[in-house]
């Protein structure tokens, strides 16, 4: 039972408890009392940058790697991210103590299948990161839990040992073969789903992997759950940027908002290639002119 | 001014167009959705009013992704007003807002003549409407395109269909557009048609180019910029017209983050302000800078909110004899 107290997001000042380098990432650990209560796997967090004057206003949204509940140094939670832009350049540059505003937890976690079944977990560059969380409450489950992790080059592995820790088997590629299996991440998984019977495809990664995970998900009758990564600006479902194309029960296709009814959907839901665009028949989307 | 003043002890009410309101902050449309996604973080009954994103008549889906890109001190969106249609907003939003004790200011949009009297019939004959505000900034579909909001005698078309079809002692709020050469003719063509009072002021049109592919950035091209950016070209309006049009009641709205923001407002001449992008960076903002303002107001011997409204406009010799 979730009590009232411990459901839905809140804003704490966070403190920066360690910040280190992971390959080509930065793995930020940072105190943040009451997000660790609240957080299921698949949720994200939207950190502010800069400090109260920045002139970078947009909150920066990651997935949340791990979370530890209150003990000796108080909550924390962790995130993985790449620093490509002023403001996860800032992130990266917090020592320890330093203070982060956080927001969190956001977004709809994962699903978790009601019956002990084989899963997959595809996890993308530093797309991994929430994989771990959802490994362990899998394992709760009974659940049998297959990694599968890719990236460009061995740097942008993220968490290729732990997977052993945490999964049955790990499969790793990498696009240039300096490690692993030379190719894309989904490319082993249709030979890994048929050898583990595996019923539920769980992936989080680029948006072009979201779709191949979801397709071979599909062809071979898996379910897939994807956490989709679109820009956001508030992350709390007011500002209304991080729309995608996803299609409901009635078979009507709505834009919605990846930070509130996502960053997990269906796979098969989410209309991939018309991503980017109101595709025709939308709810709400314009009539097409008439000339 | 009185000195020694307590923050506690600051009168934060303000008066806009014959109604009362508790204190002068409420959110700015489009940036608070209908209030309940910011209800997880503070009471939506604590604002003086919370302005709905604005509403149309019918669903729609708005523009293609990329809809935001951060800009210095600010932001661009093209979100294409995005929304569930006033059917939707009237059996689900409103009613949660009422339920909440927030006072709804509701945005209104159209893209014809017609759209705006029926919503302004619709939703100003739907009980615990505090006040409505017209969007004029959307494009003009029987007019090849062109924004009402830029048009004097369009902007008033608009502002004396809404003004005829709303109850009357239901105060109608304009919100303008500064992409004008002159924003005081616009303000004063509004006025004669009925507007109560003026929002002053909407985003300003811009556009930025994405470096990956050397193309404009945001799906709809062309974007609204917000933030603390605009904040001067705000005030500014806010000034312009509250010396040009004394006694009409302003709403100041462009890149508030503080409450220092939110006092430069008022004693440039608005009577109540609206946080927007702000909420984005922090979604307590709008509380946060009800509180700021208050120690603002005290720091600086106001002892009541309404004394600061235009403050800055006082005759030159007032201050001198003041000392």
């Amino acid at each position: 039972m979730t009590s009232a107290i411990t459901r839905g997001p809140i804003q704490v000042d966070g403190e920066v408890f360690s910040n280190k380098r992971a390959g080509a990432y930065q793995h930020l650990t940072l105190v943040a009392d009451g997000i660790a209560e609240r957080t299921r796997p698949g949720n994200f967090v939207a950190l502010a940058v800069g400090g109260a004057t920045s002139a970078n206003l947009l909150r920066r949204s990651f997935s949340i790697y791990r979370v530890r509940p209150a003990g000796v140094y108080g909550g924390t939670v962790e995130i993985v991210f790449a620093a490509h832009g002023a403001g996860t350049q800032w992130l990266a540059d917090r020592q320890p103590h330093d203070a982060i505003n956080v927001v969190g937890p956001l977004g709809r976690p994962f699903a978790l299948p009601k019956e002990p079944v084989a899963c997959a977990l595809v996890g993308g560059g530093y797309g991994s990161a929430p994989l771990f969380a959802l490994a362990e409450k899998l394992r709760e489950r009974s659940c049998a839990v297959h990694m599968v992790l890719g990236a460009s080059t061995e740097s942008r592995l993220f968490g290729a040992l732990e997977a052993r820790r945490a999964a049955q088997s790990v499969t790793v590629t990498t696009l240039d073969g300096s490690v692993g299996i030379k190719g894309l991440v989904t490319d082993p998984l249709p030979a890994l789903m048929a050898r583990h019977s595996i019923e539920v495809v769980y992936s989080c990664g680029p948006m072009g992997m979201l779709a191949a995970a979801t397709r071979v998900a599909t062809d071979q009758g898996a379910w897939s759950q994807t956490a989709v990564e679109e820009a956001m600006a508030c992350g709390i479902g007011v500002c209304m940027t991080c729309v995608l194309p996803v299609v409901g029960d009635d078979g009507v296709t709505r834009m919605l908002r990846s930070c509130v009814e996502g960053p997990v959907f269906a796979g098969d839901k989410v209309r991939w290639d018309a991503v980017g665009t109101i595709p025709a028949g939308t709810f709400g989307a314009p009539e097409v002119s008439r000339q | 001014m009185a000195a020694g003043l307590r923050p506690q002890d600051v009168d934060l009410t303000t008066v806009l167009a014959d109604s009362r309101l508790a204190n002068p902050v409420m959110t700015a449309s489009g940036c608070a959705a209908a209030g309940q996604e910011l209800q997880q973080f503070f009471d939506v009954s604590d604002l003086g009013a919370v302005v709905t994103k604005s509403i149309m008549r019918d669903v729609r889906s708005g523009r293609a992704t990329p809809r935001m890109a951060e800009t210095p001190s600010g932001m661009l969106n093209s979100i294409g007003l995005q929304g569930p249609g006033v059917n939707a907003f009237l059996a689900r939003d409103l009613p949660w807002l009422l339920q909440h004790d927030a006072r709804p200011i509701v945005s209104i949009a159209g893209s014809s003549l017609g759209e705006y009297a029926e919503l302004a019939r619709r939703v100003g004959n739907t009980p615990g409407v505090a006040a409505i505000e017209v969007n004029i900034s959307c494009p003009n579909v029987e007019d090849r395109g062109l924004v009402f909001a830029c048009h004097p005698v369009q902007a008033g078309r608009v502002l004396s269909v809404v003004r005829r079809d709303t109850p009357r002692g239901l105060p109608v709020f304009a919100k303008l557009s500064p992409d004008v050469t002159s924003i005081v003719d616009i303000a004063r063509s509004v006025v004669e048609a009925g507007a109560d009072g003026l929002v002053l002021i909407n985003t300003l049109l811009g556009l930025n180019i994405d470096f990956t592919t050397m193309r404009p950035k945001l799906g709809g091209v062309t974007g609204g910029l917000s933030g603390p950016a605009v904040r001067p070209v705000a005030v500014r309006a806010v000034w312009q017209v509250a010396n040009a049009l004394p006694g009409i009641p302003l709403i100041g709205v462009g890149g508030i983050r503080t409450g220092a923001d939110a006092l430069e407002f008022l004693v440039a001449g608005a009577s109540a302000v609206q946080v927007g992008t702000a909420i984005f960076n922090d979604p307590n903002a709008p509380v946060r800078v009800l509180s700021e303002l208050r120690t603002e107001l005290a720091a600086h011997g106001f002892a009541r909110a309404r004394d600061a409204v235009g403050y800055a406009n006082r005759p030159a010799l007032e201050g001198v004899m003041a000392q």
